[in-house]
């Protein structure tokens, strides 16, 4: 498989209040095209942060200071932003954690999904009355491709009329209706109930399959990363701690933060065994000494975890962030 | 805190101070704090600052220009009015009527506004109802319309003006203490001071009042501004202070009949009131900014 | 919103009203003074004519009886004789009214037609120099007295640079026929081009004058309510469809941003008609403020009691329309 997005060495810095905030530290990753990368962390570990700068939307005070992110053989840091905002959307297209918010409330659906259109379909007719009905025919398409019933008539109405599950749809349908290369879905399932979660995460997956399109999806959920996902990816105050093939990776942890993370979830193959939530708090991101940061909560630190420590090599396709990862069990 | 010692109460005194320090780091709204100072320090020592006396005509003196103009004189600073009055002296004791009435509809309407406020919103039930009806009647009038009706029926004069503001000005505060009222009176301090056995004189004056003074004074600040400008519009009309008391509104309307030969005599006097009502506006939303940051950008 | 809930809404506007119909006429009846007297001033009278006035005024009747009557009178806009005029109040009204609509709706265009641009590009630019002075400039515009401003409008540029109009709605050099009693439809209806030009010349400076505490005040809700929806995650999530910038600013962030706008705009509205008496008041405006400012030295009091009556009815109804506009824009809030 060729690489789609490649990112070395990321670095994106907010100037806050404290002092110089470092969000993402360092972060390297690499995404195949087809292919679905899990990125799994806390909130505050970095991972929404690390894709909004690949889209390149971070927000005043934040910008990304070092580091090169190449997607599609080209370094996106050093393009202008207009040729930026023609990728966004066309080649990257994101899905936000909240549909309720992230849909306009006062432009109904019809207009969100055709302005996306509007914006980068160079297929489409020029001339007006064609070009609207060309526009409407992809609209009616898409809502029918998320699963949405008469698609005809709730092009018409607002977000407010839908309920959550089907706005979560529609916000899927205008993030794919260009067909993008690579989805980064920012914690799609959060703001669902339970039974509404599976649908949706199934009707990524199975869209991601029939449009052969590379998925990020980013969750703090691993039960979603290990149904999903090829690969995995876990971050922690900033940095990547963890990477590899999803089964290896939840089948033997290299990292304590990992294993940790598996162990405060309920799985059915430790049905009876008690959860072990990690003990501490994830540190304070202002004026980290360059040293381990999970040695404070890690069950394993030693004196000489005090060091700056590089990703290692933890087996085929496998890295993680540890001086002690053999002992990790 | 005699009754209820064991109520926990909510650190209201350590927040005042640091909102104190965090309003004085703020320089302009501190310059500010001076400029309006110096009002006042005007205002109260007027006969001593005051050149001239303000009322003492001098036909001789008709419309002279300020003192760094030809024909003017350095007794005479800011030059004289129709009268041959000292203009500057004018202003120091316009001062007086524009302070003066600003601060006494404030503590009227205030003082008004916090009790109804208290019990519409401690209370509830129908007392919430009559007073939320007056006051939306009241909010029925515009301001300026609704004094000048009230003065047109009482006639003029400095407590007659007091009056006009005052009837709808209570209702600001008033709506404020009542949402913060609402806010707070299911607050756990104020609900173990209820469970102690204290009444409602006392939860409401001693455990509700001081936690919800901040916005209240921050509220009768920035109206205390627009409270200058409007019995300035109401002497400008013609229905304030009576000649020949000097107030700001009468002096610039006195000077509407000279603009094409006399620009100073209406210009000066209407700095002063820019003057005092910016002053008032910094400083008020500086304190916003330090003491009720909800409503600061 | 439906018919039904806006039914309510204006079913609860009645008791508001009679409450300021109530206050208006308790002003009046408190008012010291004999109305019998002031209406017939000088002249000498009998007492049996004296006695047939104060039954015609109704004086006779207990103050209850004469509320309910002064509010059936006032619901078909009879508010009695002008003392002064010698004709129905509501007749002299009508004459003023629609000098002062014209002056208030331009004062209401000029604000809007600056506030907005303004406070947008302030929010786009957040802490620069330009955001700065537009704050200092709308602190300043809250701080004017108006009276004072419109003196130094005139001073300027009508004593000193001789481009505009000291006073008045137009000259007397213009004859137009009144048709609405709207200067500048008038003269369009008559085809006076010169005329129209002449009537907006007259307006501009008290417009400007009653504008600007409004365009101030607007100004600064336009910036705090677009800097707020700039922080939303639609905004975020249209930046990453890929819109063009003007795209996001105009259509998703702007059409949220004016929400509060609209809906303030219309609550200030209502301040304008207090502005009206002292911008008509320096700028000789023959509009209803300057006719009501008269009318108080003149104790011509039932013609102030109209106008009071009037404003405030007007000041309950933008304060509606206020709250409507607010819900018919919001998609979300329902009624």
């Amino acid at each position: 498989m060729t690489v789609l997005l490649e990112v070395t060495n990321l670095r994106t810095e907010f100037n806050a209040r404290a002092g110089l905030v470092r969000a993402v530290d360092g972060v390297s990753l690499r995404v195949s095209r087809g292919e679905c990368l899990g990125v799994v962390g806390e909130s505050g570990s970095g991972k929404s942060v690390t894709f909004s700068s690949v889209m390149g939307l971070v927000r005043s005070p934040g910008r990304v200071t070092q580091g090169t992110i190449f997607f599609d053989g080209r370094n996106l840091r050093d393009l202008s932003s207009e040729e930026m905002r023609a990728i966004r959307g066309r080649d990257i297209a994101m899905t936000m954690q909240d549909a309720l918010t992230a849909l306009n409330p006062a432009l109904t659906v019809g207009e969100q999904l055709a302005e996306v259109l509007e914006a980068h379909d160079e297929t489409l007719p020029s001339s007006g009355s064609a070009r609207r009905a060309a526009i409407r025919d992809r609209s009616v398409e898409m809502l029918g491709l998320v699963g949405i019933p008469s698609p005809d008539t709730r092009l018409r109405q607002y977000p407010h009329e839908f309920s959550g599950g089907m706005r979560q749809r529609i916000m899927i349908a205008i993030a794919l209706a260009c067909r993008p290369k690579l989805l980064i879905a920012d914690e799609p399932t959060t703001a669902l109930d339970v039974t509404i979660q599976a649908q949706v995460l199934e009707l990524i997956t199975d869209i991601r399959e029939r449009l052969g399109m590379a998925v990020v999806l980013i969750t703090h959920d691993l039960g979603v990363v290990a149904e999903h996902c090829d690969r995995v990816m876990v971050m922690y105050a900033g940095q990547v701690v963890e990477e590899g093939p999803t089964d290896q990776v939840i089948g033997q942890p290299r990292h304590p933060y990992t294993r940790g993370l598996l162990a405060s979830i309920p799985r059915p193959a430790l049905r009876g065994q008690p959860l072990t939530p990690i003990s501490g708090q994830v540190p304070d991101l202002v004026g980290l000494p360059p040293q381990c940061r999970f040695h404070s909560r890690c069950p394993l630190a030693r004196p000489e975890c005090l060091v700056e420590v590089p990703m290692r090599d933890a087996g085929p396709g496998r890295r993680a962030r540890c001086l002690r990862l053999e002992d990790v069990e | 805190m005699t009754d209820a010692t064991l109520a926990p109460t909510p650190p209201a005194d350590s927040l005042f101070r640091r909102n104190l320090r965090e309003f004085r780091r703020n320089r302009l709204a501190m310059a500010s704090v001076i400029v309006v100072l110096i009002f006042v320090i005007m205002a109260v020592a007027a006969p001593l600052i005051a050149p001239q006396d303000p009322n003492a005509t001098d036909l001789f003196r008709r419309l002279q220009p300020p003192a760094w103009v030809q024909g003017g004189d350095w007794a005479y600073p800011l030059g004289c009015d129709a009268l041959g009055r000292d203009i500057l002296s004018r202003i120091i004791y316009g001062a007086r009527i524009s302070i003066f009435i600003g601060v006494a509809v404030i503590i009227l309407a205030t003082g008004v506004g916090i009790l109804a406020g208290l019990a519409a919103g401690y209370f509830r039930g129908w007392v919430d109802v009559v007073i939320g009806r007056v006051v939306d009647i009241l909010l029925g009038f515009p301001y300026l319309i609704f004094a000048i009706g009230l003065m047109a029926m009482m006639g003029p004069g400095l407590m007659n003006i007091v009056l006009a503001l005052a009837y709808k000005e209570w209702v600001i505060p008033c709506r404020v203490v009542r949402g913060e009222t609402l806010a707070v009176r299911e607050l756990e301090y104020v609900e173990a001071a209820r469970a102690l056995g204290a009444g409602p004189r006392h939860i409401m004056w001693r455990e509700i009042l001081p936690n919800i003074l901040s916005p209240v004074i921050v509220v009768s600040t920035i109206r205390m501004a627009n409270v200058i400008i409007l019995e300035a519009s109401l002497s400008f009309l013609g229905l304030g202070v009576q000649p020949p008391t000097a107030s700001w509104g009468s002096m610039v309307s006195d000077g509407r009949a000279f603009i094409l030969e006399a620009w100073w005599v209406s210009t000066f006097p209407g700095l002063a009131i820019l003057l005092l009502v910016l002053a008032i506006n910094v400083a008020s939303q500086g304190l916003r900014d330090a003491f009720d940051p909800r409503f600061s950008e | 919103m439906s018919l039904g809930k806006l039914l309510e809404r204006i079913i609860q506007l009645v008791p508001v009203l009679l409450g300021v119909s109530l206050i208006v006429f308790v002003m009046l009846a408190l008012t010291p003074g004999d109305p019998v007297q002031i209406m017939v001033g000088e002249q000498a009278i009998t007492a049996e004519q004296e006695a047939e006035l104060r039954r015609d005024l109704g004086l006779d009747r207990p103050l209850v009886e004469r509320f309910f009557l002064f509010v059936a009178n006032a619901v078909q806009f009879d508010f009695g004789q002008s003392y002064y005029h010698g004709r129905p109040v509501a007749d002299v009204i009508a004459e003023r009214l629609p000098a002062t609509i014209e002056l208030s709706l331009v004062a209401l265009i000029v604000a809007l037609a600056t506030a907005i641009p303004l406070g947008v590009l302030a929010a786009i630019r957040k802490n620069s120099i330009f955001d700065r002075m537009a704050t200092v400039g709308s602190l300043l515009g809250v701080s004017l007295p108006g009276f004072w401003f419109g003196i130094l409008l005139i001073m300027l540029f009508a004593v000193h640079l001789q481009i505009l109009p000291v006073s008045g709605r137009i000259g007397y050099a213009s004859e137009v026929l009144t048709v609405t009693g709207f200067l500048l439809i008038d003269t369009l209806l008559a085809g006076d081009i010169a005329a129209f030009g002449e009537a907006l010349r007259y307006l501009l400076l008290p417009a400007i004058t009653l504008g600007l505490p409004m365009t101030a005040i607007l100004m600064r809700v336009t910036r705090t309510s677009m800097l707020e929806v700039m922080r939303q995650d639609y905004i975020t999530f249209a930046e990453a469809k890929g819109l063009p910038r003007r795209r996001v600013l105009y259509r998703h962030a702007l059409k949220n941003a004016l929400i509060p706008t609209v809906s303030v705009a219309a609550i200030e509205t209502g301040s304008l008609l207090g502005g009206n008496m002292i911008v008509e008041t320096v700028f000789g405006w023959p509009g209803l403020g300057r006719l009501v400012v008269e009318s108080i030295f003149l104790r011509n009091y039932p013609l102030v009691q109209a106008a009071v009556l009037l404003y405030a009815v007007t000041y309950v109804l933008l304060n509606f329309i206020a709250d409507i506009l607010y819900t018919v824009l919001n998609p979300r809030v329902k009624l």
